[in-house]
């Protein structure tokens, strides 16, 4: 182990799980993290998936807005889930987009920004994967483009 | 996201800063051609040239709605809005961000409807449309009732709304290219869709 080499800010790694639990992307930009073969990741973001959901139910609901004109469509609170695990070596920061996308990323935990990290990727998903006609809704995205335009913007010189 | 004002803030400054710009002469010709073509290849029964309307009206929202689906990502990544608070602030954030940042446009929301036992409704007001510039309808004497030029509009919004867990349905009501005074879209709540969790069966 050489973790005395981690000591600076990296970006190991980017997930996408689809609104459904599935994982859609997975890369690894940055040597550290020990290696997962593919059916853990499967896992990983299935398990992860269903603890999210579960997380957004035990949130404490947010008060009712005072303004709210009157109820004929009542609707369930909106909570957040986990936005950030920690652990010795690293840290996981989730973006859930409001239309039920996760973005699980991988970072060292002296990363700043993480969360401006993570929206600037979902923005470059925007762009390059949901703008691209060939490529299919909730299936998994194998687009160059934004491989190309991720490693761009994570992978430190 | 409380009041209009600050959704407008925030439609100029996505405008200004986040989004790159064409030409507006380009969108509106290549829409103005897909229109003419779905009404030259659409055609009645036992027809040559005797146009559909009513299937290019829904060619047109199947179009929207396709686009709609993915154009909402762009939406959230650009606009950074979070989730809507009322059904009310859904009707300005499209209208003031929604549209500008896509369209340069704001319509105006109108003739707002949130009556207890009705379904929530809002119209939107287009002053000006980018895609029905320069158009003039086809004198077959039919395309001014049956034909909505700018029907693309009403499948972005239902597909969009969609991804968000808002059902709507969305068509319009008049249209300056049918000689109404106003162009103006009926936006309705239908209800809002709620699929996370299936009530657990211990």
């Amino acid at each position: 182990m050489h973790y005395f080499t981690i000591t600076r800010s990296v970006v190991f790694a980017l997930l996408i799980i689809n609104k459904a639990g599935g994982l859609i992307f997975n890369r690894t930009f940055a040597p550290g993290l020990q290696k997962l073969d593919s059916n853990d990741y499967l896992i990983l973001a299935g398990t992860f998936h269903g603890i999210h959901a579960i997380s957004r139910s035990i949130n404490p609901a947010p008060p009712e807005p005072q303004t709210q004109p009157p109820a004929t469509h009542p609707r369930r609170p909106i909570t957040t889930g986990i936005e950030s695990l920690e652990s010795s070596h690293f840290r996981l920061t989730c973006y859930q987009t409001a239309t039920g996308v996760k973005f699980l990323l991988f970072t060292s935990p002296e990363q700043p920004n993480t969360e401006v990290v993570v929206r600037r990727c979902y923005e470059i998903f925007g762009d390059f994967v949901m703008k691209n006609p060939f490529y299919n809704l909730e299936m998994p995205v194998r687009v160059e483009k934004f491989e190309r335009a991720l490693a761009g913007y994570l992978v430190r010189p | 996201m409380a009041s209009s004002s600050k959704a407008a803030r925030l439609g100029e400054e996505v405008w200004k800063s986040r989004v790159d710009k064409i030409n507006a002469e380009v969108l509106t010709l290549t829409y103005g051609t897909i229109v003419a073509q779905l009404c030259r290849d659409l055609t009645l029964p036992a027809t040559a040239n005797k146009t559909d309307y009513a299937a290019v009206n829904a060619e047109l929202d199947r179009m929207g709605y396709n686009i709609g689906l993915r154009l909402i990502e762009d939406f959230l990544a650009k606009s950074n809005t979070g989730t809507c608070s009322s059904f009310r602030e859904t009707a300005e954030v499209i209208s003031k961000v929604g549209f500008k940042m896509f369209l340069n446009v704001v319509p105006q929301v109108t003739n707002w409807q949130g009556v207890e036992g009705k379904p929530q409704a809002f119209g939107l007001v287009f002053e000006e449309n980018p895609l029905a510039e320069f158009v003039e309808y086809p004198d077959d004497g039919r395309a001014q009732d049956e034909l909505w030029y700018s029907n693309i509009l009403c499948g972005v919004i239902r597909g969009a709304l969609e991804m968000v867990q808002m059902q709507i349905e969305a068509h319009f009501v008049t249209d300056v290219l049918r000689g109404n005074d106003t162009t103006e879209m009926r936006v309705t709540l239908v209800r809002y869709i709620e699929d996370e969790m299936p009530p657990d069966d211990e």
